[in-house]
């Protein structure tokens, strides 16, 4: 009796370890697409916030009157028709049929209207369209009408952007919200419905395809053509730990892993069931920001002198280090598009630390201490900051780095006190390449000073107006004679920023996966999984 | 009994308060800006003004202290800064992987460790005893990412036997929840094992020399019955408060353990909200735990009546 118990024991044990192990999973009747994000969304409203998380959730679930494709061309998106007068005054926009919101509402042009107005207020590009905008008024439900002061040739542009913030078309209610408070609910028009019940900030986003979408009929093409979803839903999954997530991936328990870590690379790279492939053919654009408030870089040699010391392919060894994955390229509105210019470069193509040191000393650099902020929970920041560190010293300046979080770094940046009283010298961010190719959207060579330019404040009247002039020319040769002369400008007087390199960051995919886009913003229709 | 547990459930409510006066203070006075966080990294410092205005993170400390106070009087424990749900709501969503780990935590290391503690203790001096404490060392040492790496690689990657990473909760179905919670369970129970081993051969160790443990060999009782009846019960006073102990140390070990196996707990909020800076998320949390401890600590003091009886409240 007591064998017999004991080998029923022993059964039930090997039977629930063996159940333990290779108990198949829920059954999966919906195809779900599992992505590991790069960042947890917190936000939901992609016009409160520039975060680029908040910006690709709604791009899973608004949808857009223009977009562009991935050759960089501005495509109709809700918009089925459109014209521009003669005089180039007057845009009348007329949405494309079967619109319409998750709730079953159609959408009209006023719902747009109020959506670009909102936008407005807060994007740069938004603010410089309305600050040419004399009137935008409803004709019918499907019509509306922009017209402009005079002559502005960024119109499409402004309304296909396709970063951050994108001019995402929401339901009039919520679009007359202050814009500088959160919508309160996620009712969009786009591909995908957000699971709000089964949302868990700081975990998982869910999102389900929306079977009422009527996508356009090209095929897609980055952000424009035919959004059409191929599977049931689409689940991001934050995962902070990049081992964990490589593990994930590897297991197939995720699909698709947007930011793979650089150093996870090469091991994915073997790894039979994973492809890596570089989607954003853009890029990031590395910016090493002095603080034109104060001494030594309110001195424009001074500000010359970080040409002379920084060499990128230091930093970008340093932050990628697989050179396929990186570019030298000094252009501030980014190689491979066709802003990219070549005018002035030569100081940061130059590598000359005595030069540099030379130009500190004309700007009255006599050892006096810079602040550099460090954020250190950010790798490639981190590394950037710490290179800079050296390449300051070593055109002999007394350097004193201050390691912080991203979160302290971003409210010390906006101090504009002396750095000796809490404020700081130099920086570093980046940016997406999308996000500067133009003089409009690279809010990083404004030149409005502490009334309008981004943190570190360069001043320069010349470039405003320049900037305006590319605002308001439509003749590509000649906006292009206007980005030659602001980069001569910014890199001759004004520096606002050191671009620091332009690395390229892949993404990593089951094998199961096939149309995933290539473009500078994740998309997840097109995507389907085997 | 019931008027000191009633002393000590009172005596929560001044801890509570020192503890939320402190880590409103701590919290504002650290550099850092939800405001500009929100905003993301394009927006412009005016933007991020006027973001601050509105959550009213402009106004002076002593107003935003005396808000977040008249909610709590309300038992509203605020709203998140990032987004916009109650924190009761988060907290909620994160309570079942937590509690799920740290029971299954606690369970596994009671299992393992006491019996190890107290055969260890018994074969004081032998090769047992030896490999319990390297063991115990080794618990101590090894730290709980490194050994839930390994873990990982072995039963996930190699063998996938068991998920790598994620959590199912219960009413996904008991095996998916189990299959979850095996490897995140094993990880951060090696530490506790090897305290509470360590702990118990020490006390059954020093018991083992009493008068009345020789008496109840003389009796002939067996070692195991002398072990577990005499030994361990009168050994228990010192192992029940380690565990107490353990059980509060355990909320730290949940912040590494829920990052390493991505479970989606208290111990993943609470690190996400110190990061964003997320202030009525941080608040309500550690308020939360200190509760937790609290009621942790009362328990561990209850226990001692039942292994002890000359202990009484």
């Amino acid at each position: 009796m007591k064998s017999r118990l004991r080998s029923a024991a022993v059964a039930l044990a090997l039977g629930a370890a063996a159940g333990l192990a290779f108990a198949p999973g829920a059954a999966q009747a919906e195809k779900v697409l599992r992505i590991v994000p790069h960042a947890d969304l917190k936000n939901l409203d992609p016009i409160w916030t520039t975060a680029y998380i908040t910006r690709n959730h709604g791009y899973m679930v608004y949808d857009t009157l223009f977009a562009v494709d991935e050759n960089l061309n501005v495509q109709p998106q809700m918009v089925g028709e459109w014209s521009a007068s003669e005089d180039g005054l007057v845009y009348t926009f007329t949405l494309r049929d079967g619109l319409a919101w998750h709730d079953g509402d159609p959408v009209t042009a006023a719902d747009c209207v109020a959506s670009i107005k909102r936008w407005g207020k807060r994007d740069g590009m938004g603010q410089k369209l309305i600050q040419f905008t004399k009137e935008l008024a409803v004709v019918d439900d499907g019509t509306f009408t922009l017209t402009l002061n005079e002559p502005y040739g960024l119109v499409l542009a402004s309304l296909g952007k396709i970063s951050s913030n994108t001019p995402f078309m929401m339901k009039k209610e919520h679009a007359e919200v202050d814009a500088f408070e959160q919508v309160p609910e996620v009712v969009g028009s786009g591909p995908f419905k957000f699971a709000k019940d089964l949302w868990v900030p700081g975990s998982k986003v869910v999102y389900l395809k929306n079977e009422d979408y009527v996508p356009r009929a090209e095929p897609a093409s980055a952000a424009a053509g035919g959004k059409v979803v191929k599977v049931d839903r689409v689940e991001w999954i934050y995962i902070p730990d990049p081992a964990t997530t490589m593990n994930a991936l590897v297991n197939g328990e995720v699909d698709l892993w947007e930011t793979p870590a650089v150093d996870m690379v090469p091991l994915l790279q073997q790894n039979e069931g994973v492809e890596l492939a570089v989607i954003d053919p853009l890029g990031t654009q590395g910016w090493l920001r002095p603080n034109h408030l104060h001494f030594p870089f309110n001195h424009p040699s001074a500000r010359r002198a970080l040409l002379y010391a920084v060499n990128q392919e230091d930093y970008l060894r340093a932050i990628v280090g697989d050179p396929k994955l990186y570019r030298v390229c000094p252009a501030y509105f980014i190689c491979g598009t066709p802003n990219e210019s070549s005018v002035g470069v030569e100081a940061l193509e130059t590598v000359d630390h005595d030069k540099a040191r030379a130009l500190l000393k004309e700007a009255g650099y006599n050892g006096e201490k810079i602040i550099l902020m460090q954020p250190t929970d950010i790798p490639v920041l981190n590394n950037a900051s710490l290179v800079t560190a050296q390449v300051l010293r070593d055109i002999g300046m007394d350097v004193e780095v201050q390691a912080m979080d991203w979160s302290t770094l971003t409210s010390r940046r906006a101090e504009q006190k002396a750095p000796a009283d809490g404020g700081w010298n130099v920086f570093h961010t980046y940016s997406t390449g999308a996000d500067v190719t133009s003089p409009i959207a690279n809010i990083g060579i404004s030149g409005g000073g502490v009334e309008s330019a981004w943190f570190g404040w360069p001043t320069d009247a010349r470039t405003e107006e320049l900037r305006d002039m590319y605002a308001r020319e439509a003749d590509p040769a000649k906006q292009k004679a206007i980005i030659d002369e602001l980069q001569g400008r910014l890199f001759e007087e004004v520096v606002p920023y050191v671009n620091y390199g332009q690395w390229f960051q892949p993404v990593a995919w089951r094998k199961e996966l096939s149309g995933v886009l290539v473009s500078p913003v994740p998309f997840f229709w097109n995507i389907e999984k085997n | 009994m019931y008027a000191y547990v009633m002393r000590r459930v009172v005596a929560i409510i001044p801890v509570m308060a020192v503890v939320g006066i402190f880590v409103f203070l701590l919290l504002h006075l650290t550099p850092g800006d939800p405001a500009a966080i929100i905003a993301g990294d394009y927006a412009s410092p005016a933007d991020i003004e006027k973001i601050r205005a509105r959550l009213g993170l402009d106004q002076p400390i002593h107003v935003q202290f005396a808000r977040w106070v008249g909610q709590l009087a309300h038992g509203d424990l605020g709203v998140s800064i990032f987004s916009n749900l109650p924190v009761t709501k988060l907290i909620g969503q994160r309570l079942e992987p937590t509690f799920a780990l740290c029971v299954a935590t606690i369970i596994l290391s009671i299992v393992i460790a006491v019996p190890l503690g107290v055969f260890a203790a018994w074969r004081a001096g032998t090769f047992v005893d030896r490999a319990t404490m390297v063991f115990a060392v080794l618990g101590f040492s090894v730290p709980i990412f490194v050994i839930g790496y390994i873990l990982m690689y072995v039963f996930a990657i190699e063998l996938r036997w068991l998920p790598a990473q994620g959590y199912k909760p219960l009413a996904d179905g008991f095996v998916p929840f189990l299959r979850s919670i095996i490897l995140p369970s094993i990880a951060l129970s090696t530490l506790y094992t090897a305290l509470i081993a360590r702990i118990s051969r020490a006390s059954v160790l020093e018991v083992l020399t009493e008068d009345y443990i020789r008496t109840a060999h003389a009796k002939g009782l067996s070692s195991p019955i002398v072990l577990m009846r005499h030994a361990l019960r009168n050994a228990a006073v010192p192992i029940v408060t380690i565990i107490g102990i353990g059980i509060a140390l355990l909320i730290g070990g949940v912040v590494v353990t829920e990052s390493v196996f991505n479970i989606p707990g208290l111990g993943r909020l609470t690190v996400d909200a110190i990061l964003h800076r997320d202030y009525p998320v941080i608040q309500a949390i550690i308020l939360v735990f200190s509760g937790v401890y609290v009621f942790i600590n009362l328990l561990a003091d209850l226990a001692y009546t039942l292994f002890d009886p000359r202990i009484r409240y």
